[in-house]
């Protein structure tokens, strides 16, 4: 059975409250039957150092990624892994992780292509919850096995592939890198490994909105006002648009596809997880350099 | 047992001891490496600006590397922060792998190294790159560091 929403006022303001708890809705139901926690990090030894009581740990790459091919894992992967975290279909799962929830949004849109139903983040992540000195402990749980039913991976609503984002050229497209890898001065984060693009830029038309701009200084959401201002005024979504995100291989982007669906209630959100390294290295796709958006090229896709 | 010359004795126990271990506990003793890696001493924590950083690890990692005159002896220093336990771990291998070697035998170390901890499927090959560009760095810092004849 789904658990409550968390009433906050702060969440009521969401279009979809019932995708976000805070950290005192999570400490109170602990323990609960229907509930799993989920720790999901950068850093894959993070959730050994120390993690909510109970909870589970999700590694992007090792578990949720195929070793093969670059994709996803497939349905009955996914069911094995949910079965070895004691999840079942109707479970409230409960994600967090390290930097503002960097990855476990990004693991939350994976259960998200799953189906999986009822799926929400801990407002704040692991740093707010260690920051309020909430309960932390090294023990790990040895869930019960589950029965989760295989179900098939479902693209087509929320992951976009190269060849639809060159269909969809001509309506709104959200790049959530940094300012320099936007630009092209990088290939990627500052500070970060160079992971072989061959060219810098952008995606013709993308409007820069980093991905942190979304978080608080305490890695929480930002208010509902100040997303919109952001996301509406700034950069120019409008109700109904269909949006694509991109970064640089989709995790970061995940953190604005959960702002765009399940904070501003955007129907049709995709992330487009190939991302630059993906685009930055394909043959005679159009690319921009510079800071700014470029028009919408023709000649591509369907038009 | 690891055989190769160029792996100097105090490392090849480590990768022996990594070898030895199925692929969950590898894990985990890289963690007890994060927990030991040794903090820095007062000169260098009043001096962060001794420190270089390497860019190439997903999280920040500042090394330093002394070298005695005339290619003897190697210090090195390590700083990362605690929540990034993989890259302490990476740093902490390095250190008791290295730490204290004259400078001809780190240079003689091969660049494969991180490769043979047998961690690259449990951590996966894009992670262990950050303890490959360590190693890099570690060696390109010895070069650089003036040679006195």
């Amino acid at each position: 059975m789904p658990m409550a929403v968390d009433s906050s006022s702060k969440f009521s303001e969401y279009a979809h409250p019932e995708r976000i708890v805070s950290a005192q809705w999570l400490e109170e139901r602990l323990g609960s039957d229907d509930l799993v926690v989920v720790e999901s990090d950068e850093d894959i030894l993070l959730y050994e150092v120390g993690h909510i009581p109970g909870s589970v740990k999700v590694d992007w790459h090792t578990d949720l990624n195929d070793p093969v091919s670059r994709d996803y894992i497939n349905g009955e992967q996914f069911a094995a892994l949910m079965s070895a975290k004691g999840i079942s279909r109707d479970t409230t799962v409960v994600i967090y992780g390290d930097k503002s929830n960097w990855w476990a949004a990004y693991a939350l849109w994976v259960f998200t292509l799953f189906g999986h139903e009822d799926v929400r983040l801990l407002d704040g992540g692991r740093d707010k919850w260690i920051a309020e000195k909430r309960p932390f402990t090294t023990e790990k749980p040895t869930p019960e096995s589950t029965d989760y039913p295989v179900c098939e991976r479902r693209d087509e609503e929320i992951r976009a592939f190269l060849p639809d984002v060159l269909n969809h050229f001509g309506k709104p497209l959200i790049d959530v890198r940094s300012p320099q890898e936007y630009s092209g001065e990088r290939t990627t984060m500052p500070s970060y490994p160079e992971e072989g693009a061959l060219r810098g830029g952008h995606i013709p038309s993308a409007a820069s909105v980093p991905w942190g701009r979304a978080a608080a200084e305490d890695g929480t959401f930002r208010s509902r006002t100040e997303l919109d201002a952001i996301y509406r005024e700034e950069a120019g979504l409008k109700d109904d648009d269909d949006v694509v995100a991109y970064c640089r291989i989709g995790e970061r982007s995940s953190h604005t596809w959960f702002v765009l669906k399940h904070l501003l209630g955007f129907e049709n959100v995709r992330n487009y997880d190939g991302s630059w390294t993906e685009w930055g290295n394909a043959v005679r796709v159009p690319i921009v350099r510079g800071e700014e958006r470029g028009e919408a090229p023709k000649g591509y896709g369907r038009q | 047992m690891t055989t190769d010359q160029a792996v100097p004795a105090q490392l090849a126990e480590i990768i022996d001891d990594f070898q030895e271990l199925d692929e969950p506990e590898r894990l985990q003793l890289l963690l007890e490496f994060s927990r030991n890696l040794p903090a820095l001493p007062a000169r260098l924590i009043d001096h962060p600006d001794l420190m270089e950083q390497v860019v190439e690890c997903q999280t920040p990692l500042f090394l330093t590397v002394e070298v005695a005159p005339g290619g003897g002896e190697v210090q090195l220093f390590f700083a990362a922060p605690e929540e990034a336990p993989t890259t302490r771990g990476f740093a902490a291998v390095l250190h008791e792998g290295l730490d204290g070697l004259d400078a001809d035998t780190i240079l003689s170390v091969p660049d494969d190294m991180p490769d043979r901890l047998g961690l690259s499927r449990a951590i996966t090959p894009l992670r262990m790159r950050g303890m490959s560009a360590m190693l890099g760095r570690i060696k390109r810092k010895i070069r650089e560091a003036p040679q006195s004849v």
